[in-house]
Order: structure tokens, then sequence, then C-alpha cells
């Protein structure tokens, strides 16, 4: 590893392009940053981990979504965090129509659903079964709900089915969807003050677990064809009738000219892998101990050596 | 005109404007009451008349994108962009491009700052342009805002050259001006949404993008002003340069352009204000800098530092406004014949001077190059606790659960429900009412076409809900703003202070209201009606002070010899004379309360604004631009009608 550090180094300095290696493109490689903390500090962990190595790094900053569009073209050249639920239709829509592959998969599971913080359960003791939500369904009554409970959907274009699953299940609940990540925090640091019962979505890794403490509401288990077979599930006429899958895939997604244009850098790409611990450590650096993203990054590569020289070799 | 329009209400018979729109709007009255029996296309255009517009648009767009090749074209020119934002960027903070000199350190900056602000405005302005840099680099955002900066370095003299070109060409040529009016009033009242998408796609995501957004944003009060500049320009200046045999390049060079300047460079002035309103919209599509890490603060809930960065953003517009109005106002300066070089460009020279001394002393002191993170001054977390105790204050949360019920139950819901229940036929009966009665047929037309349009494009449920909530925050907004107006009016000392209000709650970034309205409210109507009332009260405030204030002082003097009192005095000769210009304000509350609705989709809304969103995620641009189009037809609707009434008005009372 040290030697291809020398080589691609010297290489750089002196700033000669030679055709005999098979050498990283003195291009920078382009990585998109997004407005939430994991994945900013992630994006700057594995642009270090590339600049170790030798490579120019730039980071941008892009819509979450729009992004695979752009990664698709070539405009930037990676992802680090596609998530099964909020991006995996963006995702697959992009790769059907080719430039766009997934590199690596990290061990990291994710898992979005419907979650309290716990100071919710003093108001409803049988949580976290929907069953025992549902009984209580008038603790989360508001004016705009009448006597139904108020369930704080993330935004639409989420794609989440709530109110399917509120039917499929004849819960006592109505579905009310915010705008972006930011309203759901408003919502919960404003129901925090007088210990408001609250119940709304919300997704693991996620900065707001070392924030507030709380816990997802137990569905049905998710089987495969839940959303597509009325019989499968609780409500025999009723697809979605379950929860969400509890372990979700985070993927890293990358342009196909990148394996050609950055050969090491892409080979390193396809071996990161990281847990969810890890994700909430990056995170919580910035979320809680109010580092600057990049600060987190090299921090975080400081301290976790062991795991990432690996991925260089 | 007026002739005109007497003559067409004529033909029609013997009645009166007034009949007639009292005919329209009974007509609106029977059709919502007869609704069961209307036929369906008037209750609801049915399902199968709506055309596919965002289908054929989408191939319309794929087809001048691909087939004609604009793609090419465009991406072209993002890259000779991509080359300016380059060297803007490597001077302002350091990015790795040609001409690698950069980054200039703060200090620099900031002594060149105030070296500028001394020359136009004296001491005063020089402390406050320094000063802003100051507290950028104090509190720890000087790369963050020079990233911003230096795409607005690239943004604001493009909008500019382009602006003032296109207004000269309209001054030229008559037609090019019919033309080019109705794009300019639709790209100002287009939501910000939709120049994202195609910017996106055509430009390539990240600065360039951001750029393009921003530079078409800020070119309509360009190309306005120029226009409005050099037809000003008077006659006897132009017969001088003739005689003395300018050619014609000479005469636009030396006599039109020099003579309308005070008018281009309030054009300037609005371009840089519209250039840092677009600083946090455009993070959506890849701008670095400020608004990103707005954006990314926000989503955390770190409320004090995203405040602080909201102070930068207001400090920066405050100081570029006030120096480009200095500029407006500072004549050239005449020295002696003989005078040396060197007295005449003393300030110059200071400057220069001083950035170097400033770029040498930055070599050896690190504070003076740049403030690390742990060095700053910034107090994110306690301002946070402050903002967090005020919403959680029990007599606020009392008053704010009350009105929530209140409002919620008793106005709002109704409210929304009523315009859902009309029938299409009959909105759209009561709005040429509306027209007809403030412009005659020729307004009323407009009004029909525009909503029609709306209708036919099958869009009209959420236009309705976007419409109720523009409505409800503009009727609170006046009856907040407008008493508050004449209460400042009338006090001079009140009204300097509330004016500086007036322009800080403009230029502090929207986005900011939206989580304090949501703690207040939480995710519901109120929370957005809210948020876009904020915005609405601002333009209601500042045209009532100032037309208050524009009344000539004689016909005060005649009101207080002829005894009346100071209430008689506010009713029967403030008011009257304000009113053209306090409803240029009601006109600009409804515009700003229609740019504010779509973004309170981040609020959580039902209305245009919420498939607008989702259309930036699926790239798909036919939809979007049909969207878009709704809302700007809603707006540019009412823009016609107060504007036609508020000119009018003033001519009848022969002021303007």
């Amino acid at each position: 590893m040290k030697f291809k550090y020398m080589l691609s180094a010297t290489a750089m300095t002196m700033a000669v392009v030679s055709g005999a290696f098979a050498e990283d493109s003195s291009d920078p490689i382009i990585i998109p940053i997004h407005n939430w903390s994991s994945q900013i500090v992630m994006s700057h962990v594995v642009g270090q981990i590339f600049e170790n190595m030798g490579n120019n790094v730039e980071f941008v900053t892009t819509d979450s979504q729009a992004v695979y569009e752009s990664v698709r073209l070539g405009d930037v050249s990676l992802e680090v965090e596609v998530w099964e639920g909020a991006f995996g239709a963006s995702f697959n829509a992009a790769k059907e129509k080719g430039g766009i592959h997934a590199a690596s998969e990290h061990s990291a599971v994710t898992r979005e659903d419907w979650w309290y913080p716990l100071w919710t359960k003093e108001a409803c003791p049988g949580l976290p079964s929907w069953e025992a939500l549902n009984a209580c369904a008038a603790v989360f009554a508001t004016p705009e709900t009448g006597d139904k409970g108020r369930f704080l959907g993330g935004p639409v274009d989420w794609l989440k089915h709530d109110q399917e699953r509120v039917d499929a299940l004849g819960m006592n609940f109505t579905v009310v969807n915010a705008g972006s990540a930011a309203a759901l925090w408003a919502e919960i640091g404003a129901a925090e003050k007088n210990k408001r019962p609250i119940v709304l979505f919300n997704w693991t890794p996620n900065f707001a677990e070392a924030v507030w403490e709380g816990e997802f509401v137990e569905f049905p288990t998710w089987v495969a064809s839940c959303n597509e077979d009325p019989s499968v599930g609780p409500n025999p006429n009723a697809t979605y009738d379950c929860g969400n899958p509890a372990d979700g895939y985070l993927k890293i997604a990358a342009w196909d000219g990148m394996k050609e244009k950055w050969p090491d850098a892409y080979n390193t790409l396809t071996q990161i892998s990281f847990t969810n611990p890890q994700i909430a450590q990056m995170a919580k650096f910035v979320d809680v101990d109010e580092m600057e993203p990049e600060d987190a990054a090299t921090a975080w590569l400081d301290a976790n050596k062991n795991i990432w020289e690996n991925w260089t070799k | 005109m007026a002739i005109v329009e007497t003559r067409l209400t004529g033909k029609i018979g013997s009645l009166t404007r007034l009949q007639i729109t009292q005919f329209l709007f009974g007509l609106a009255i029977i059709f919502a009451i007869i609704k069961p029996l209307l036929p369906e296309f008037l209750v609801r255009i049915p399902v199968e008349m709506i055309l596919p517009y965002d289908i054929w648009l989408q191939t319309l767009f794929d087809f001048i994108k691909d087939d004609l090749g604009l793609l090419t074209v465009t991406r072209g020119i993002s890259s000779v962009l991509e080359w300016f934002l380059d060297i803007t960027a490597n001077l302002l903070y350091g990015k790795r491009r040609w001409p690698n000199i950069g980054p200039v350190p703060w200090v620099a900056i900031a002594v060149v700052a105030a070296v500028i602000g001394f020359w136009l405005k004296g001491w005063k302005m020089a402390l406050l342009a320094g000063g802003t840099f100051v507290w950028v680099a104090l509190i720890g955002q000087w790369k963050l805002a020079m990233q911003t900066m230096s795409v607005i370095a690239v943004a604001a003299p493009m909008a500019f050259l382009i602006g003032l070109l296109l207004g000269i060409c309209a001054w030229k040529y008559p037609r090019f001006q019919r033309a080019i009016m109705p794009v300019l009033s639709i790209l100002q009242t287009l939501p910000f949404f939709t120049y994202l998408l195609p910017a996106v796609i055509f430009f390539k995501v990240g600065p360039t993008a951001g750029c393009i957004a921003t530079i078409i944003y800020a070119i309509p009060p360009m190309v306005l002003m120029t226009t409005l500049g050099l037809k000003k320009v008077s006659h006897e200046v132009v017969e001088a340069g003739h005689m003395s045999g300018s050619t014609r390049w000479q005469m636009l060079r030396y006599v039109y352009l020099p003579a309308a300047r005070t008018e281009i460079l309030v054009g300037v002035n609005q371009v840089i204000m519209l250039c840092l309103a677009m600083v946090v919209l455009t993070a959506f599509i890849g701008m670095p800098g400020l608004g990103a890490k707005l954006l990314s603060l926000m989503n955390s809930l770190k409320l004090g530092r995203s405040f602080e960065i909201g102070i930068t953003i207001v400090l920066i517009a405050v100081t570029l406004d006030r120096l480009s109005k200095a500029w407006v106002v500072k004549q050239p300066e005449h020295f002696e014949r003989g005078t040396s070089w060197f007295v005449r460009h003393k300030l110059l020279i200071i400057g220069i001077i001083a950035f170097i001394v400033s770029i040498i002393l930055a070599q050896f002191v690190q504070v003076a190059d740049h403030i690390t993170r742990k060095q700053d001054l910034s107090m994110g977390k306690d301002i946070d606790n402050v903002i967090r105790a005020i919403l959680a204050n029990d007599i606020i949360t009392g008053v704010t659960d009350w009105l929530r019920w209140f409002l919620i139950t008793w106005v709002l819901i109704p409210f929304r429900n009523a315009l859902l229940w009309l029938p299409t036929g009959s909105v759209i009966l009561a709005m040429a009412a509306f027209g007809y009665f403030v412009g005659g047929r020729k307004s009323a037309l407009l009004v029909v076409i525009f909503f029609g349009v709306i209708a036919l494009t099958g869009w009209w449920d959420r236009s309705m809900i976007t419409l109720y909530a523009v409505i409800s925050a503009v009727i609170l907004a006046t009856l907040i703003g407008i008493p508050l107006g004449i209460a400042a009016a009338r006090n001079p000392k009140w009204s300097e202070p509330i004016l500086l209000v007036c322009d800080t709650a403009q230029t502090f970034p929207s986005f900011i209201y939206l989580i304090p309205a949501i703690m207040l409210f939480s995710v519901n109507d109120v929370a957005v009606v809210f948020a876009i009332l904020i915005f609405a009260t601002v333009p209601l405030m500042r045209y009532t002070i100032e037309g208050i204030r524009a009344v000539p002082s004689e016909l005060l003097e005649a009101a207080d010899m002829a005894g009346a009192t100071r209430n008689q005095k506010l009713l029967k000769v403030q008011l009257p004379l304000a009113l053209p210009t306090m409803a240029v304000g009601f006109n600009q509350a409804i515009m700003f309360a229609f740019f504010m609705v779509i973004i309170a989709a981040f609020i959580g809304t039902q209305d245009l604004g919420q498939e607008l969103q989702k259309t930036l995620a699926g790239n798909n641009l036919g939809k979007n631009f049909v969207l878009g189009m709704c809302v700007s037809l809603m707006a540019l609707a009412f823009n016609h009608i107060i504007m036609r009434w508020s000119n009018d008005r003033r001519k009848a009372l022969g002021v303007g």
C-alpha cells in the first residue's frame, strides 16, 4: 500500500500522466453531499480515504433524489448512502436507464417505521405493540384529526403507504404528512417540552436516536408478499397489513465509468462497508458534539485506522 | 384607454359596469346553489377532457433537449460559466483550480470592503461594510459565506449584463418589448421549484445550475429598470448628443446610459437583492455555502446556528443594499485640471496598500488568515436554548394552542372545504365579476382565460388549496399589517425602526421561519398560514407607511385649516390618497404569499407545492412546468386586477 501511495503521490507532484500504469485519473472524484449529517460525514470519510490514496476529491451539494440522475451521467462519481426505503425507487429507475450500479453494500441495516419518543409510553403503557397503540388512539388526537389519533408521516414522495396500512389494519388514526425531515424533528422538539405523546415516522441509523430515546412500533412482521398478496398478514382482504422490513439495505452506488477512470479508488470503494454503530458515531460527532463534518471525518478516520486501512490495500 | 373602455361597455347596451358585475356575481352564486343540477363540466372538468399536457411538454422538452441538441449548447455554456466560477472559487475559498492563488485571507477582504464603504459614503458605511465581514469571520462562517459569494460574484454581473442588453433591445424595438414583457411577468411569478429542475438538467448539478437559476431569477427587474430609465431620458439631452455629432454607439454609451444612470443602478440594487434571496433555495440544486449549511443544520434541528446563518445573510444583504444605494446617489467626482493621478485616486491607492498589508499580515498571523471552529465565537447552543425556551413558554403555548384550535375548526377548514365544494364555473364567474368591476371586459376575459387554463390542466383542487392558503394568509396579514403601518406612519419615531424590521424580515431566509412555525403550531395549515403571514405582512406595512408619508404636506395643512381632527385627517385625506400605494403593497403581499406557499410544502401541505416537490425527485419536467404555470397564472390574475385598480385610482386622484 505504501509503495502504491508513494507512486501515485510522485506521479501527482510531477504531474506526469503515464499510460504505462493503470493509474487513477487526476481529475477530481466528485462526491455528492446531502442535507443529513451521517451522509455528509460518511462522504468526507470516503473522500479523505481517496485523498490518502493520492486522488483529487471534490464535494458538491445536491438533492438526495435527483442525485441518481447525476451519477448516471457521470456528473458526480458515487453516492455513499442509498437507502432501500427512501431512495430505492430513484436508484432503480436510474439503474434501468443505465450508467449507475451498486458498488458495495454496507453491513448496516436500515429500518423505517412508526416510532415514538420514550415519554409516550407513560400515556400509552402497552407500547410498542400496534394493537396497544390503536387502543390509546385518543391520546394522539388533535384539533384537525377530531377524535382519531394523529400519525405524522414523512413527505409524500417517500411513498410509505401509511394510509394503506391504517386502512388495512382498521386503525383509528389519521395520517398527516410532514413536508420534510426537519418538520419531523421540529414536532418532536415541540412535544418534548411538555412530554406530549406523539407517534411519527422515523428511521435508523439516524441522529435522532442520540437526541431522543425512543422505540419503533411493532407491527405484524413484514414478509415479502405482504404488499402484493391480500391473503398474507392479519387482514385477509387487504395489502399493506404489516410493518416495514426491519432490515432494509444501505448501498453505495457508483457511476459505471468510475472503474476505468479511477481503478484504485473504485477497488477501494467496493470494499467499503460500515455498520450501524459506526454510522451513528459519525452522525453523533456532528449532531451532538457540534464538530464540522470535515473534522468529524478526520476524527473518525484517526480513531478507526484498523477498519479502513484494509480497504485501501 | 379609458375612452376605448367606455365605448366597449357602451356597445353591450345600457348596462353599467356595476350591473354587469352584479350579473356575473349573481350567476356565480346561482351556479353554486344549483350545483347538483349543473352539467358536469361546470362543476369539475371531467377527467377524459383533461389533455396530457405534461406528457406533451415532456416530449417537447426531450425533443428540444436531445434532438435539437440544446443540451450540448447549454452544457457548453455551463463549461464557460464553470471557468468563471472556478476563478472566483479559487480566489475566495481556495478551490484547487486555475489561477491557484487563493484563498484571499479574510482580513484583506474586510479591509477592502471598508475602504469601498468609506469611498461611497464615509465612516458609517465603512464600519458597516468592514464590520459585516468581520462578523462573518468571527462567527466561523467565512468559508461558507465565500462559497456563496463566489457564485453571486459571477451571477450578479451576468444578470446585470444580460438584463441591460435585453432592456436596451426592449427600448429600441417596441415589438421586442411586447414579446418580452409577458415572459418577464411569468418569470417573476413562476415558483422557484420550476426554475430548479431545468437548471439541473441543462446546466449540470452544482454551482453552475445554482448560478443559472440565480441569474434567471434576477434578470426581470434589471430589464424593466433599464427600459424605464432609457425612456425617461429628456429630449434636450438627446438633442445635445445629436448636435455634437455622436454615432449611434456614442449616443448609447455617452448620452443615454449616463442619463439613465439612476434607474440602471436601482436595477443593480434589485439584482443583488434577488441574488441573495436565492442563496438558500438554490442549495437544493447544488449551490454550496451558507444555504446548503442552513439546510443541513435545520435537518438536525440546530436552530441556534441556522439563526446565525440567517443573520449573516441579512448582514450581507443589508451591506450590499446600502452600498449599492450609496452608489446610486453618489455623483461622479470632478477634479480641477492638472490634479495629479495620485490625488484623484488616493482611496484606490489606500485600498491597494491596505489589501497588500493584510495579505502579508495573514502570512504570519493564523487568526488573520482563517479562524478555526474552536476559535470562533458561535453561540449556536445558547441561541438554541433561548429560542426553545421562548417556544416552550407556557403563555405562548397556551395562546398558540387556542389559536390553532380556533383557526382550524372555525376558519381554515370551513373555508377550505367551501372553496373545494364550489363548482369550477362558479369560481371562474366570481373572478370574472371581480375582473370586470375593476378593469372592464378585457380584464374579465383575461381572468377567465387564466383560471380556465388551470381548470383544463386538471389541477383545479390542488390550485384551490393553494389559493385558500394564500387568501387566508393575506387577509390575516392585512388585518395585522395595515393597522401597524398606519400607527407607524403617524409616529415618525416609529417608522424608521419598523422599516428596518421590514428589511430584515424580508432578507432573512424564509426557511428559518418554517421550524418555529411548526414548533408553535405543529404540522398543519395553521403553521403554513403563519409562515406565509410573516412574509406577506412586510410589504403591506412598508407600502402603508410610504403611502401615508408621501401625502403632500399642502393637503395636510389644508385639512388642518379646515379644522379636521387627527382621525378625520387620517380617514378623509391620508388613507384615500395612500390607497393606490397601499394597493401595490397588497399586490406584493399576494405575490410573496404565492412564493411562500410553495416553500411551505416543506412544512407539509396538500397543494400544488407538494406536487411540485414530488416532481423534483422524478425529473418530471413536463409536470413540473404545468404545475408551475398553475401557480403563475393565479398570481398573474391577481397581479393584473390589483395593479389595474391602483393605476386607475392614481389617475383619478391625479397623483402620478
